[in-house]
């Protein structure tokens, strides 16, 4: 999850150094073995996809400005195989402030999983490496910067067994039950204990169950997991998205709960047919509205949401350009007990996706 | 940030940016999900990959704009791990993206 994947960017405490090198080291060692792969099919070159995107966001009066590059590599090996990892590099500045001119800068570099899948039918899917927890739907659905609405994630997004939002050990996933009218999704994961600085990882396990309803483009789902090390700890998670056919618009929402706090977030997003189809130019545009409330129920704050209860209202407009480019506005509202203030955010974000090299074409 | 990060970050923006202006080069037709099959048959596969990309792929994002046809595979892997596909699926997802 990218703001929790940001936190530790803000916190110093590791070295950076260290785990930039082993970063970019992981990410060049996947790319080397991507060299390597030797694919039967002429439409299953490996990929390079992501995103690559410029940020600024002025909260409660404090400017920062962000670039940032998310590479995605995948690779298939054979017919069930499949490799994939995604990084993340971000160099954030701010102004000084005072009298002090210049910006002050700092960065964080880092591999947001590295997993094998195996895909053995579709109701069996194993999955060993670093992978992307399961828990609700933000982390491994929505957190890529070319999928998200928001340039941040919601309150409640770091809220699972794991801070990082990432898991080290393996995960069993698939299709439980298939049929015309619905359908079950399932997974089930085990996460080892990790102090390494680029695979660091909390001992804990959990699922993930979701029921989908295509003629009503309506889907439910329950999460759960819990925490295996020191004070052991449940977190319950449950979420329901809705896409009417033919219109354009969604609604996405979840509620998460720990043993010190939770909270929910509903967010609705909207582009109209009414004019030319979603390519003319007013079909690109796509106004997005978030609300989302935590409230804590313990003065103990290790979960990663706010310290106090929180309300936040985000109100966005998005803009679809041709050719993968996206921009992201919005204005945000929050309100807690130690201050109100405002969050403004604008960012353009480019998604690309291409062959990780060049190959003759078949 | 020292200089030693500066350059390793600098490194690997360039590999990136370097690939992509290499891959966009080598890109010869764009991939892109067609509306317009040739035959029946076709237009019922087009018609059943459009319903798996509708039900599974789009809940969460839109078709990327354009794509090489060498990577059609490899996406479509990509979402049958992610969204739990039979091979079937598999199948008529590749045919939507490559009628």
């Amino acid at each position: 999850m990218r703001s929790a994947m940001f936190a530790p960017m803000l916190d110093l405490s590791f070295n950076l150094r260290s785990r930039a090198a082993a970063s970019i080291r992981g990410f060049l060692l996947v790319l080397g073995a991507l060299s390597t792969v030797h694919s039967g099919f002429a439409l299953d070159a490996p990929l390079i996809s992501g995103g690559v995107g410029f940020f600024t966001q002025t909260n409660a009066g404090s400017t920062t400005y962000y670039p940032i590059i998310e590479p995605l590599l995948a690779a298939p090996m054979g017919q069930h195989i499949l490799v994939e990892s995604r990084a993340s590099l971000v160099e954030f500045f701010s102004p000084n402030g005072g009298n002090d001119p210049g910006y002050n800068h700092s960065h964080f570099i880092g591999l947001t999983y590295l997993q094998s899948d195996f895909i053995a039918s579709r109701h069996f899917t194993l999955v060993a490496g670093e992978y992307l927890i399961p828990f609700n739907t933000y982390n491994d659905r929505l957190s890529p910067i070319w999928i998200s609405n928001f340039q941040d994630g919601p309150l409640i997004a770091n809220l699972s067994f794991s801070s990082t939002g990432s898991g080290l050990g393996g995960m069993l996933r698939g299709n439980a039950i298939q049929r015309n009218k619905y359908s079950v999704d399932y997974s089930y994961y085990y996460s080892a204990r990790s102090v390494n600085a680029q695979f660091g990882a909390s001992k804990g396990n959990g699922g993930r169950a979701s029921l989908y309803l295509p003629d009503q483009h309506l889907e439910m789902g329950l999460s759960y997991n819990r925490l295996l090390q020191g004070t052991h700890e449940n977190f319950y998670g449950a979420h329901a998205w809705w896409e009417p056919k033919d219109t354009g618009f969604r609604l996405r929402s979840e509620f998460g709960r720990a043993h010190h706090a939770q909270g929910y977030w509903v967010e609705a997003d909207y582009r109209t047919k009414a004019f030319g189809g979603l390519d003319s130019a007013i079909g690109r545009i796509e106004p997005v509205f978030r609300i989302q409330q935590t409230f804590r129920r313990d003065n103990v704050v290790t979960d990663g949401l706010p310290p106090v209860n929180t309300q936040r209202a985000d109100f966005g407009l998005d803009y679809n350009f041709p050719h993968n480019v996206r921009i992201l506005s919005s204005y945000a509202r929050q309100f807690s007990s130690t201050g109100n203030h405002n969050v403004w955010e604008t960012g353009i974000v480019y998604r690309f996706l291409f062959p990780a090299w060049k190959g003759k074409q078949q | 940030m020292n200089s030693k990060n500066l350059r390793l970050m600098a490194l690997v923006v360039a590999l990136v940016s370097a690939l992509a202006v290499s891959a966009q080069q080598s890109i010869a037709p764009q991939a892109k999900p067609s509306k317009d099959p040739a035959g029946k048959q076709s237009t019922q596969k087009q018609d059943e990959g459009e319903r798996v990309f509708q039900q599974h792929c789009s809940r969460c994002h839109t078709a990327p704009d354009g794509f090489s046809p060498r990577i059609a595979g490899t996406i479509v892997r990509h979402m049958r791990v992610r969204a739990s596909l039979s091979q079937h699926e598999e199948e008529e997802l590749l045919h939507f993206f490559n009628p």
